[in-house]
């Protein structure tokens, strides 16, 4: 036996050799001079905590969890898991109410859906976010997402029959977001399946995939979560046979890799069935289907990877899609972080931050003046948008809005 | 996926090696588990005294500068090297004794830079030294131990006139001056700026990592690559090799699973034990991905050497290669596999070591694979 081979540590903390790689790459540590940064936070804080949890220290919630100095380390150290599993096991402060609302996505979007109108118009006015701002410390510069009138559940629902009778069947992880703020993206992927000749299916019944709760110390309810998604994901991909697709990196990202690494909650069965639907397209593309393109078409598209795909490392499959579309004028924006992380920027003490974080990234932006900036992320078209002014879409739109 | 090359590892070699090979029209991608050894980087490229004419024009393209001139450079630790083609921040010198009376500029707070031991270095070679602070222009951190050379680097690409302006004030009758090299991350033309400013001769001196002027050449190669239309698959990590014969036919990763990268070549640039390029345990050496034959000793003993600061036989052992650099299995040549840079270890040291080495063997691989064409 060799016992060098068997001792693997948890996140791979042990690989750590201090190469101090992770720190170039961390965002938060460029501009927010109270955070430690991935190295102390993660390997290095972790050795104290293990001696006496004393050394556990507040400063993580700083990390915004973008994954990026995982995508850096040569050593494989899951910096970013290992912070934030110390948050779940040491910090047992009880989140502030602000916390709770901005990680309970699919409750506010549930409450708010109904009244969309009066919520929009609510949260749209500066009366309303200077009193966000006093009483919950949410930024009164931050420009809400707006909440859409009718699901996209209700809607899929009502075309159940016609979308079993396609030959090919697909289940559909939708995400809070495209459900409540954004079911348009829902209608887009459905279009684009339905020219691959692929009917899109609801699964049993989904929840938020928990990732705000995660990063806003809501870790017992995430759990729950996850138990439950990954009960549905099991009906669909084991019962049905089916695939599961997502739009969202940030949904795919967890259901795939956080669950199990961050919240013990087995996924190996259903992991490899659950992608981003840009890779299904493409997988499904290069084995030889065919989509019909509009004649005419034209669009500049800059593509910016958000932080949560790269650390899938499915950027590729967006990117070559985009690429083969006729007329998309193609340009790939440098690797760098929006500075939203979620629901990071949403709070008043991160705002300042955030908005330096994506300083470059808006900047890039404007120097290259695309008709659209493509990405696959909700919480990025929000920070982008505000920003920039650009408007951003997610990769399947740009394809819905250039096929026949 | 399919490409005409897929090179694993994404430092030096693999870089230099995507970009000449998109340059010429193909089309690569670049498959790399994390950073590379370029964030260590001195400035000098090792076993190389000139830039041949390709190198200078890929560098240039990338916005790159490189220069070389007979003499030596200061390390970190006081010490003087022969030179070697170097970037354009680090300071070749005709001699060690380059100033009469020099001014060592530290950083309040930064620990990975040593203007002690750089004080005790020089005034060996009859050089008077005075050491100073530099005062920074902003808050970097709560905690100074925090301090690193990138932020540095990152504020200083804003206030690098600041700088200039302190360093005048604080020189008295020195004509030389040692700052740290945490200057131009971003923004390549800073040190020069700096240099322009000051009324005497400025030498950087080398830092902790992480490199400041290794990671601005990592940067800027990686964006060229990007912007010549290569696929740089970043954070992911080469799997396992299909091998049919003596051809490598496709590659799986870590992030692709099942969706295997298909090609017509294979560069293998996955560097030395550092970049996880070889790998080993207390019983054997060897190369993850493909499998192919190593060069070490089978005596465990004979690895390291006890004396630590002597050269260490390990940092030799590399995969063996045919005169083509194709590696071998067994013996046999995998015909359409290149290694190139660290992960040969010293077995073929008539093409260099370090820096030298990954540029050389990068564009004998591209040469072979465009000839192949
Ligand atoms: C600390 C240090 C300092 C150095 N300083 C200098 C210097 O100042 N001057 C000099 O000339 N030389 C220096 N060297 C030597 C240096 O190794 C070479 O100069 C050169 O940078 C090596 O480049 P490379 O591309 O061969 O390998 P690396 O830079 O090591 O890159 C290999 C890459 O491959 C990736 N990789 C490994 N396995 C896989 C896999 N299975 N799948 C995907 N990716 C993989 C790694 O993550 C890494 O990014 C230094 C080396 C070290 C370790
Ligand atoms: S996850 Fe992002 S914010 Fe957190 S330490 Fe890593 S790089 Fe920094
Ligand atoms: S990059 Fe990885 S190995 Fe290097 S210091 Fe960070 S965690 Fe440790």
């Amino acid at each position: 036996m060799n016992p060098q081979e068997k001792t693997v540590s948890k996140h791979n903390f042990e690989e750590c050799m201090k190469c101090t790689v992770c720190t170039v790459y961390c965002p938060v540590l460029q501009v927010n001079p109270r955070y430690p940064g991935p190295k102390q936070a993660g390997p290095d804080g972790e050795r104290l905590r293990l001696k006496d949890p004393y050394f556990f220290s507040y400063a993580l919630k700083y990390c915004m969890n973008c994954k990026r100095c995982e995508v850096a380390c040569p050593s494989g150290v899951k910096v970013a898991d290992l912070i934030q599993a110390a948050r779940i096991k040491y910090d047992k402060s009880v989140p502030p109410l602000r916390d709770r609302l901005l990680a309970s996505t699919d409750l506010m979007g549930s409450v708010a859906r109904p009244v969309s109108r009066i919520v929009n118009g609510v949260t749209g006015l500066g009366v309303t976010r200077s009193v966000l701002d006093a009483t919950l410390r949410i930024d009164h510069r931050r420009v809400f997402p707006k909440y859409s009138g009718r699901s996209f559940e209700a809607w899929l629902k009502r075309r159940a029959k016609e979308q079993a009778a396609f030959p090919e069947q697909v289940a559909y992880f939708h995400g809070c977001y495209v459900n409540y703020n954004n079911p348009a993206l829902g209608k887009d992927l459905v279009k684009v399946l339905n020219a691959l000749g692929v009917g899109v299916q609801l699964l049993d019944k989904e929840k938020c995939c928990g990732i705000a709760m995660i990063t806003n110390g809501m870790s017992a309810q995430a759990t729950r979560n996850a138990e439950h998604n990954v009960a549905s994901l099991r009906k669909a991909v084991s019962e049905r046979g089916l695939k599961v697709v997502t739009t969202s990196s940030s949904c795919s990202l967890t259901l795939r890799v956080e669950y199990p690494n961050l919240l013990g909650v087995d996924n190996a069965d259903v992991r490899d069935a659950v992608m981003m639907a840009t890779r299904y397209i493409f997988e499904r593309l290069e084995a030889g289907a065919t989509l019909r393109f509009r004649p005419g078409f034209h669009k500049k598209v800059a593509y910016h990877v958000p932080c949560h795909m790269e650390r899938l490392g499915w950027g590729v499959f967006s990117e070559r899609l985009l690429r083969m579309i006729p007329g998309v004028e193609f340009m790939l924006l440098d690797s760098a972080c929006c500075g939203i992380a979620g629901t990071y920027g949403f709070k008043k003490e991160n705002y300042e931050s955030a908005q330096a974080v994506g300083a470059p990234l808006f900047e890039q932006i404007r120097a290259v003046d695309p008709e659209v900036v493509a990405c696959d992320c909700e919480t990025c078209k929000w920070q982008i948008e505000m920003s920039t002014g650009y408007t951003v879409q997610n990769p399947i739109s740009i394809l819905a809005e250039a096929i026949l | 996926m399919r490409f005409d090359t897929v090179i694993i590892g994404g430092g030096l070699a693999g870089l230099v090696a995507g970009i000449s090979l998109q340059q010429a029209g193909h089309r690569t991608a670049i498959v790399s588990t994390g950073q590379n050894a370029l964030h260590f980087f001195s400035g000098s490229f090792e076993s190389m005294d000139e830039a041949p004419e390709r190198l200078k024009t890929l560098f240039a393209g990338a916005g790159i500068r490189l220069h070389y001139s007979a003499g030596v450079r200061l390390m970190p630790l006081g010490i003087f090297r022969e030179a070697a083609l170097s970037l354009e921040d680090v300071s070749l010198l005709p001699e060690p004794c380059f100033a009469d009376k020099v001014l060592i500029l530290g950083i309040p707070g930064y620990l990975d830079f040593f203007p002690s031991f750089l004080a005790e270095g020089l005034e060996k070679q009859g050089i008077v030294c005075r050491t100073s602070m530099l005062n920074l222009p902003e808050s970097v951190r709560e905690s100074p131990a925090e301090i690193r050379s990138v932020t540095l680097a990152r504020m200083f690409d804003r206030n690098w006139d600041r700088v200039v302006q302190q360093v005048r004030l604080l020189l008295k009758d020195e004509d030389g001056v040692v700052l740290p090299q945490v200057f131009g991350l971003e923004d390549p033309s800073v040190p020069e700026r700096i240099r322009q400013g000051i009324p005497a001769r400025v030498v950087f001196a080398g830092t902790m990592p992480p490199s400041v002027p290794g990671i601005r050449t990592q940067l800027l190669l990686k964006r060229r690559y990007e912007v010549l239309g290569g696929t740089y698959l970043g954070g992911d990590e080469a799997l396992e090799a299909r091998v049919e014969g003596d051809s490598v036919r496709s590659v799986t990763t870590r992030n692709l699973d099942r969706h295997a990268l298909e090609a017509d070549h294979f560069v293998l640039a996955s560097g030395g034990f550092f970049s996880k390029g070889l790998r080993s345990n207390p019983f054997r050496v060897w190369e993850p991905v493909f499998g192919l034959d190593v060069a070490y000793d089978e005596d465990r003993n004979a690895w390291y050497n006890d004396n630590f600061a002597e050269d260490q036989p390990y940092m030799n052992y590399g995969v063996r290669t045919d005169e083509a650099l194709h590696p071998l299995v067994e013996g046999r040549p995998l015909r359409n596999l290149y290694a190139i840079g660290s992960v040969l270890g010293a077995t073929r040291p008539e093409l260099g070591s370090g820096g030298g080495l990954a540029i050389r063997t990068a564009f004998h691989a591209v040469d072979e694979i465009l000839e192949a064409v």
